[in-house]
């Protein structure tokens, strides 16, 4: 590698010229900074001012400075291919949330100063990386599942020209959609139950030259990492390896069992059926009259009972809502409505939900004449041929409201997703036997093991994580289909309930993820949300005391252990949030681009004013996801903020070391805040467990604090979310407000 | 017609009977039209109830209740129903049913006083204001239509003074001149939607 | 001014010496000041109103507006059958929009109105003097004609129902119409801004069977205009303008209240901002003398 020349750049555009001493801060540069050389310019991100960036790096200019606006701003303008830039942000972080008036002049240059030190010192211990050497280069996309969709992924990926291997549990194509007679409408004009086109689907597979089908096949090993899985497929009962890059896996629902629910006549009388034996009544009937299971009477009047065994608070049935369920009992009484308008059919619902067309389904349906009541059931009773359903009917306050005489009763109960194993009881059950040769422990992780779906050799566990109520893991507010394993997708009903229209859209958005998984795999960069970033984690070993920590927090599996249980980074399930390098206690991880030394070296170049100046300094490190686009919002709002604070950004609050803690209040800062993403079930972290495991690392900071006889006050966490704009200002200036009451460091000047 | 509880018979009815009645089955029950009408809270059963009564079989308590004869006839509640359910004129149609019915609640003053006012117009072809108020005041009879009248006299001068009542409507007042062929032509009308509407 | 010429029916209210005289003469006086030819439809009958209902049922009702748009064209064939009457407009349009929306009724209507010789083709439309005013003629128009603007009064539009709702004058929001403020404000006077009674029923034909009831109503139209500093109640509604004027008595009486304010028509504050008389205006024709209107109609 070239040899490292670093320049810096000072921008006098955007008010920056007026507000700021910009000679002084290139003097800074250059003097503290130790910068090649620094020169203002008075339009930097213009084509000028681009230019003379492109001709100094003509020169041998490697690393490069910038101090203009934020790093989220003209990234376009500032990219360099195979330059390092470190960007100064003067214009968001500074001159906007700082009031422009003589007073205040010297501490918003002191702010910016201390800026240009910062990322001085950052991009002097930068390296440029270089993409990592190790990876595999194998595109093809297993999809796991073989129903609506599975089969979507599959043609979607073959369409976009990737091969695609596709294993199906049992002997056809096709899952729960071979059972349904029509689909809800999915397209205009949403009126009426729709062909589920499910068998032209299936032939369409089976005619696709770059798909492979294996049916009646599971998946009986699944080892490697995004680019070089190796799979094994137990083919009627032959084992059958197959190599891919990344994996879909649909693998659908169950429905909640009937006999559950005896109250309402669940397993108690042949005329009441779920909506799956309903489509089968349907089907058998083929567009005819359906008849009464018990004798074959003929069905005058249904009743649909919505939310059966769901949204249930007892804690006895499903507690939520899978979603589908209203739509299809729409969609089963107009069966009988169209084939007999004079049938009697009633849904009994608390509330119904017709998201996106299905309103204009709903509305169809009560113009061909389905009755839709509010009342809640509480009884289904057998009587002879017959059923009573007794309901609080909700609207007229009647609580013994019945329907006496139901030919047929209808339970729309949910859907429970066929996610595998519980790797969290799963890794207990291990945990269990191995401690302490528990025959039983160990019976019960077999038992979990069983039912794996990828059977995947990791170290965490044969299956990806389940979230709440036993879906698979997909990152619910940013980014569905993305699990914990780097590249391996979810899609459709395993992740969260849904009926076909959802999951066909949810089988393509994975397909496309499963691509993207590939294409980055086979150049050594980055999956998502980090696309693109050439940087991977590299551990010293001399250093290392094989205390596992990295291993345990990496919330992506990455990490095993070698042979001589030194952690194997598998590079590509990396995602580089950087949570190994927090977590090790003798700071032997590091990334190319972000290290603990190129965290440390920024905290630590900050001017620090004596005890008497008056002037603490309080450290932000902020995630670079959602707290710093919030301060820079905040900047662009013009919302003032305390002018004694230094942020620098990090990864991800999994990334903060210790280390950075207590070198900044060794180092004489007063204060330190950690912004980071809301976490626990209803997490907004982009890698997903990153704050979590901060915050219980930081939990325990308040001892190391009371060690230094500090007041635990000095270290506060905070949950920032990207919209939190007004709030992030507030919370500065409270803190700084808290800290000038606690008093300087007294550590300062030591 | 025997009642079969959450059972279509009524609503089918009200479908066939009912000045739009098809459109009762389009409620989804949001309340608004409840919390719209200017007399809401003198529904025993407002708009929306009403619907789910028709919808449950609940005929008797649907008609012989007197909530339909609240209507105002501002037309709030169609102007803002979301599923665009002419509530005004179900409601019309539901207590002319119920009228035709005979089961209008004993005295219901809105009933009586529509049907005077009917009857004031099918007479001259026009309305005829004195004759109006005087039938209506002394609806109860005599005695009290004494008091009543009384009681309005302020207003009655008032208006006179105004030349806004004229005192000698009592002896004819405005009217048409076509009243054979008026009067004709509504005893036809009325013949043909009892046919259609099975009103006996 | 505009000549246009249009097919009138002006409603039993309207008649000589009946509850809203006063509008009929106003609305000649205002018509022939802006070159406006009202023919009557002969032989017009009752619309039904809207408490119609309870002893005619639907046909019936219908077949009353039938006859006069049936008479309309016939005897002033190609010209927009136009009411002053908010039930009258609302009638004869909700009839003809049935008539014209169903084969069936229209048939029915027809054999019906044989009996009287008629026949309903389709061909007038039913619309509302308020809506020749503000399209026909425009608010820039009307403004311009202004001689004497109605300065210092201040008037709570109030625009009540039937002439809002359902139909409503196109470009208007049934919630919030603007159009009887801007014309208060084209004729020179000062509306009530944020008149939150602006669309409030006033119980209609129920003022006479539910007066409790309606009266409350009425009550909250007239404190609110008090609230808001109004001097006159303005209305393009006669039903609206007779309960809220009448049964101010009646209402002083039940909630102890001291109102006296006028209550007057659109075609009132025109015909004096045009220079009429205050007989032109049908001044006098108030329990609640508009002093101040008349004043300027007498200047």
């Amino acid at each position: 590698m070239a040899e490292q020349k670093v320049a810096a750049y000072i921008c006098q555009g955007c008010g920056l010229g007026d507000r700021l001493d910009t000679a002084d801060l290139a003097k800074i540069a250059q003097k503290e900074g130790k910068v090649a050389f620094a020169k203002e310019h008075e339009f930097l991100c213009n084509a000028d001012g681009v230019q003379l960036i492109k001709n100094d790096i003509a020169e041998g200019v490697t690393h490069v400075v910038i101090g203009a606006c934020s790093r989220r701003a003209k990234t376009e303008a500032f990219s360099f291919p195979g330059v390092h830039v470190s960007r100064a942000n003067l214009r968001e972080g500074v001159i906007w949330v700082r009031p422009d008036s003589d007073e205040h002049r010297e501490t918003t240059q002191e702010m910016a100063a201390d800026y240009i030190r910062m990322s001085c010192a950052e991009a002097k211990r930068v390296n440029i990386p270089a993409g990592n050497p190790n990876h595999g280069g194998n595109k093809r996309i297993l999809v796991v599942g073989g129903g609506m969709s599975g089969m979507t992924s599959a043609l979607e990926a073959s369409r976009a020209g990737y091969q695609v291997v596709l294993v199906e549990k049992s002997g056809e194509l096709g899952g729960w959609a071979n059972k349904l007679y029509k689909r809800i409408p999915f397209n205009e004009p949403f009126n009426g139950p729709q062909d589920t086109g499910v068998a032209e689907m299936a032939a369409a597979v089976q005619a696709d030259g770059n798909i492979t089908v294996y049916t009646n096949a599971v998946v009986s090993k699944t080892g490697g990492a995004p680019g070089r899985f190796a799979v094994e497929i137990n083919h009627n009962g032959t084992p059958v390896a197959e190599e891919v890059g990344a994996i879909v896996q649909a693998t659908g629902f169950t429905t909640y069992d009937t006999a559950k629910l005896p109250e309402l006549g669940g397993g108690k009388s042949p005329n009441v059926v779920d909506q799956a034996g309903l489509e089968a009544l349907m089907k058998a009937a083929n567009g005819g009259a359906i008849k009464r299971p018990s004798d074959g009477g003929e069905v005058k009047n249904v009743v649909f009972v919505q939310c059966a065994g769901q949204r249930d608070d007892t804690g006895t049935h499903l507690p939520y809502c899978s979603g589908f369920c209203c739509a299809t009992s729409v969609k089963q009484a107009m069966y009988f409505k169209d084939a007999n308008p004079d049938v009697d059919t009633t849904v009994l619902y608390t509330d119904l939900r017709m998201p996106g067309n299905n309103e204009d389904f709903y509305r169809s349906a009560q113009n061909k004449g389905v009755t839709f009541s509010k009342g809640k059931v509480k009884s289904v009773e057998a009587n002879g041929n017959q059923c009573k359903v007794a309901f609080h009917d909700l609207i007229l306050n009647d609580e013994n409201a019945a329907i006496a005489d139901a030919d047929l009763v209808v339970l729309a109960t949910g859907q429970v997703p066929n996610a595998g194993t519980d790797i969290d009881a799963w890794t207990q059950a291990e945990t269990e036997s191995n401690n302490g040769q528990n025959a039983e422990a160990a019976q019960r992780a077999q038992e979990l093991k069983v039912v794996s779906v990828l059977n995947l050799t990791y170290r965490q566990g044969p299956d990806v994580p389940q979230l709440k109520h036993g879906f698979a893991d997909s990152h619910f507010i940013c980014f569905p289909y993305e699990t914990r394993r780097t590249g391996i997708y979810m899609a459709g009903p395993v992740r969260r309930p849904m009926d076909i229209a959802q999951a066909t859209e949810d089988a393509t958005g994975a397909a496309m993820k499963a691509i993207q998984a590939v294409e980055n795999a086979a150049v050594g960069r980055a999956a998502h949300p980090r696309s693109g970033d050439l940087s991977f984690p590299s551990v010293r070993k001399e250093g290392c005391t094989q205390c596992k920590r990295c291993t345990v927090e990496c919330p992506f599996g990455a990490i095993d252990e070698d042979e001589q249980r030194y952690p194997l980074f598998n590079e590509e399930r990396c995602r580089r949030c950087g949570t190994c390098m927090g977590a090790c206690p003798v700071r032997v991880i590091s990334f190319e681009n972000y290290s603990i030394d190129t965290v440390g070296s920024q905290i630590k170049s900050v001017d620090m004013p004596d005890e008497f100046d008056e002037k603490p300094r309080i450290l932000i490190l902020a995630c670079e996801n959602d707290a710093y686009p919030a301060l820079d919002m905040a900047g662009m709002n013009r919302i003032e903020y305390n002018p004694f604070v230094r942020v620098v950004p990090v990864r991800c609050l999994g990334s903060v070391n210790l280390i950075f803690i207590t070198d900044a209040l060794n180092s004489g800062y007063d204060g330190v805040m950690l912004m980071g993403c809301k976490h626990g079930d209803d997490y907004q972290c982009h890698f997903v467990k990153g704050s979590e495991i901060a915050n219980y690392r930081l939990s325990k900071v308040d001892d190391t604090l009371k060690s230094l006889n500090l007041e635990t006050e000095r270290v506060a966490t905070y949950e920032v979310a990207i919209t939190d704009i007004e709030r992030v200002p507030k919370l500065i200036n409270e803190y700084a407000a808290k800290i000038e009451e606690i008093g300087m460091n007294p550590f300062k000047g030591f | 017609m025997s009642e079969m509880k959450y059972h279509n018979n009524f609503l089918r009815e009200v479908e066939e009977r009912v000045e739009e009645g098809h459109m009762v089955k389009m409620c989804m029950q949001c309340g608004v039209c409840s919390g719209s009408c200017p007399f809401g809270p003198h529904w025993a059963h407002p708009p929306q109830e009403l619907f789910m009564m028709i919808r449950a079989g609940k005929r008797e308590e649907v008609l012989s209740s007197d909530s339909m004869w609240m209507c105002t006839s501002c037309y709030q509640c169609i102007v803002r129903c979301p599923r665009k359910l002419p509530i005004t004129h179900i409601m019309h149609g539901l207590a002319y049913l119920a009228k035709r019915e005979g089961k209008v609640p004993k005295g219901q003053p809105t009933a009586q006083f529509g049907q005077m006012f009917w009857d004031n117009l099918t007479k001259t072809g026009r309305v005829n204001e004195l004759k109006l108020s005087l039938s209506l005041y002394f609806k109860d009879g005599f005695g009290q239509g004494i008091k009543n009248a009384m009681a309005m006299q302020s207003v009655g001068l008032g208006l006179m003074k105004a030349g806004r009542l004229n005192p000698l409507e009592i002896l004819g007042g405005h009217s048409i001149k076509d009243k054979s062929g008026f009067q004709a032509m509504l005893k036809k009308a009325r013949e043909i939607e009892d046919t259609r509407r099975k009103l006996a | 001014m505009a000549n246009k010429t249009y097919s009138f029916y002006p409603g039993c209210s309207s008649q000589g010496k009946a509850s809203s005289s006063n509008y009929l003469t106003s609305t000649n006086s205002m018509c022939q000041k802006l070159g406006i030819t009202l023919n009557e439809v002969p032989d017009w009958n009752c619309c039904g109103a809207s408490i119609g209902y309870g002893g005619g049922g639907e046909l019936p009702r219908v077949v009353l507006s039938a006859r006069n748009l049936a008479l309309s064209e016939q005897h002033n064939a190609g010209q927009d059958m136009v009411a002053t009457c908010a039930a009258c407009w609302l009638a004869s349009r909700e009839a003809k929009e049935r008539l014209d929306h169903s084969p069936e009724m229209k048939a029915d209507a027809n054999v019906a109105l044989k009996e009287a010789g008629l026949e309903y083709k389709g061909q007038a439309q039913a619309r509302h003097m308020v809506e020749v005013l503000l399209e026909d003629i425009g608010m820039e128009a009307l403004q311009s004609g202004v001689k004497k603007p109605l300065k210092g009064i201040k008037f709570a539009g109030y625009v009540g129902c039937q002439t809002n709702r359902p139909f409503g004058i196109v470009g208007e929001s049934f919630e919030n119409p603007m159009y009887l403020d801007n014309m208060i404000e084209a004729m020179g006077a000062e509306a009530v801004s944020n008149y939150d009674q602006k669309v409030t029923c006033c119980g209609g034909a129920l003022a006479f069977s539910e007066p409790e009831k309606s009266q409350k109503q009425i009550k909250d139209i007239i404190e609110s205009a008090y609230d808001h500093g109004a001097d006159m109640i303005v209305t393009p509604c006669p039903l609206c303008q007779a309960n809220v004027e009448i049964y101010q008595g009646e209402v002083n009486k039940r909630y102890g209240t001291k109102f006296n304010i006028p209550v007057t028509y659109y075609s009132q504050l025109i015909t004096v901002a045009y220079g009429g008389t205050a007989a032109e205006a049908a001044l006098g024709g108030h329990l609640v003398a508009p002093a101040k209107l008349a004043d300027i109609a007498n200047k």
